[in-house]
């Protein structure tokens, strides 16, 4: 249930979102979700892709400073009530989330969660029969 | 325009060399009785006390470096016993370790004296109203100043540095007629008093006197045009007092060396050959009267050239051109010297960031500013911004500790700060000197 996302810390400066993009787009590596954290000086690029093993070791070897981090996944209906839901779930049992983000296939919305603790976020989800998804849901999607 | 020791301001050439002479023979006969440090060096070169004759025997003394007062740290290089010395001071240095220097009552005495003679050449009198916002404590400026504004018998205004909206209204309060700061704040300050909507007509300042920093003509231009004074350049470095060691008249054409007490040469900084007269190349001293910590030929890394005619002023002191340079990589930030080094060694510490850096030093609205840029070390790097920003602060605030002054770091990504395999380029300085 546990994802493996990939993290790039990118400066503040034009091109190098591009550079990224190109250097996976060069391995044929395909991205599922992405999201940009940014402050005025730097920015964090979370991606979800496929291979993020390979991904890390090319962006590596381009000079990216990149981590592999791990996230869960919930799909839920795309109504801000489910989303609601699945906050709720996690902060009632004193679970904090450091970020989220969600795109949307069809009707679903596919949420991603980095949780102060994924796997009691797990349990805890799992218990309330949410829809948990695999790495491999992810990539069918 | 007065002068204050008119005596040995004005002397002709012979008879200085001859001061400067019987100066060095006394020195170097205190230095090699009780400083091991030199005596070992003199014995080494094959010298003795009686080695020295007259000042021209100078160059065959060994020269004295800011690492030998730091391999003697504290007070390794003083000469006198502890009992005597009444004041410390001391000054940033390469690795964290301060610079520090020694006073007995007598040169307390010299220092005030010729501070005195500093502020006389910018035309300061026991009429005037010296207000000094250089930093008093630790660094020498503001006490340095201090004491030949009392000489002088001026009225001092010790306000020290920092506290602009103060700063003004003493000014304006006291009707004070000298400002003592750094340029960079003197500008500051000019800005500061035109926003306050305090006219000049209500000021009664005539004259400043600058220095501790580098600064250049069209910065002199820009504060008297500003804040309508003379502004005057004084230069000086804590080993070899503090202020005092030269200074401009009010002709303004280059900076009278104080040289029966501190004998001045030019060398060049690779073959360590004294150059003739007015050549660039490296400021060396030697102190002829000082006796907490006499130094001999220490190498100030500063650049410039003397020169040896009379002034219009009437002074036959050698005069020494505004600094041009350094012959190191010390940088001076706001009036306090900074060498890479400092932090290299905090960053060496943190295991986080890489041991690559850069230093970016600009100057906005008149007042220095510091960029620390670092690498961040992979396996360190957190997809939350929050820790990323905490680690961000806790590299700053490191640095800050230890340098002691403010800047800004920023994360950059690998590779990204220049390699190189011979000398790291390791500071951009965007000023304009």
């Amino acid at each position: 249930m546990i994802i493996q996302q990939l993290s790039v810390f990118l400066e503040n400066k034009s091109g190098r979102l591009t550079q990224v993009l190109e250097v996976l787009g060069r391995e044929n590596i395909r991205i599922t979700a992405l999201s940009v954290a940014d402050t005025s000086e730097f920015g964090i690029l979370r991606l979800l892709v496929t291979e993020p093993d390979k991904a890390k070791q090319v962006l590596k070897n381009n000079d990216f400073t990149v981590n592999i981090t791990e996230v869960i996944s919930v799909s839920a209906p795309n109504e801000a009530k489910h989303y609601a839901k699945v906050l709720k779930i996690l902060s009632d049992r004193n679970i904090s989330v450091e970020y989220t983000y969600a795109f949307t296939v069809d009707d679903k919305s596919i949420i991603i969660l980095r949780c102060s603790n994924n796997h009691e976020a797990i349990n805890e989800l799992k218990s309330h029969e949410m829809d948990l998804l695999t790495s491999g849901d992810l990539y069918k999607l | 325009m007065e002068i204050w020791n008119r005596h040995f301001e004005s002397m002709d050439r012979d008879g200085i060399r001859k001061v400067q002479g019987e100066r060095l023979r006394e020195t170097v006969e205190r230095v090699y009785f009780n400083v091991p440090f030199y005596r070992n060096r003199m014995q080494e070169a094959g010298l003795g006390p009686e080695s020295v004759h007259n000042i021209d025997d100078i160059r065959k003394l060994p020269f004295t470096t800011k690492q030998d007062l730091r391999d003697n740290y504290p007070f390794g290089l003083f000469a006198v016993p502890m009992s005597e010395i009444v004041r410390i001071h001391a000054s940033s240095g390469t690795t964290g370790k301060q610079t520090v220097v020694g006073y007995t009552r007598a040169d307390i005495s010299t220092w005030s004296e010729v501070m005195a003679r500093t502020l006389t050449a910018a035309g300061a009198t026991r009429n005037d109203f010296i207000q000094i916002a250089y930093g008093y404590g630790l660094f020498t400026g503001g006490l340095g100043l201090h004491y030949g504004g009392e000489k002088i018998g001026a009225s001092v205004i010790p306000i020290s540095g920092g506290n602009t909206t103060r700063q003004i209204q003493l000014m304006h309060d006291f009707g004070s007629t000298v400002l003592a700061c750094t340029p960079s704040y003197a500008l500051f300050l000019a800005e500061a008093i035109q926003d306050s909507g305090i006219r000049r007509e209500e000021l009664k300042l005539k004259v400043g006197v600058f220095g501790a920093e580098p600064w250049t003509e069209n910065m002199r231009r820009e504060i008297e045009q500003k804040l309508k004074i003379k502004a005057i350049d004084i230069y000086g470095l804590s080993e070899v007092i503090g202020p005092g060691v030269a200074s401009e008249c009010l002709v303004q054409n280059g900076l009278h060396v104080n040289e029966d007490h501190f004998y001045p040469e030019i060398i060049d900084p690779e073959t360590l050959d004294v150059l003739p007269a007015g050549s660039v190349g490296e400021l060396v001293f030697t102190t002829i009267t000082k006796e907490g910590l006499p130094l001999i030929r220490y190498r100030t890394r500063d650049l410039t050239r003397l020169h040896y005619e009379k002034c219009d002023c009437g002074r036959t002191l050698v005069r020494m051109d505004k600094c041009l340079g350094r012959s190191d990589d010390m940088l001076i930030i706001r009036g306090v010297n900074l060498f890479p080094s400092q932090v290299e060694s905090v960053l060496l510490e943190m295991h986080e960031i890489k041991p690559h850096y850069l230093l970016i030093v600009d100057r906005q609205n008149n007042l220095d500013t510091l960029e620390l840029k670092v690498e961040v070390e992979d396996e360190f790097f957190q997809d939350r911004i929050s820790e990323l920003e905490t680690l961000r602060q806790r590299i700053q605030n490191s640095v800050e500790s230890s340098i002691g002054i403010g800047l800004k770091v920023t994360l950059a990504e690998p590779k990204t700060i220049e390699r190189s395999e011979g000398k790291a380029k390791r500071v951009i300085d965007n000023r304009k000197f």
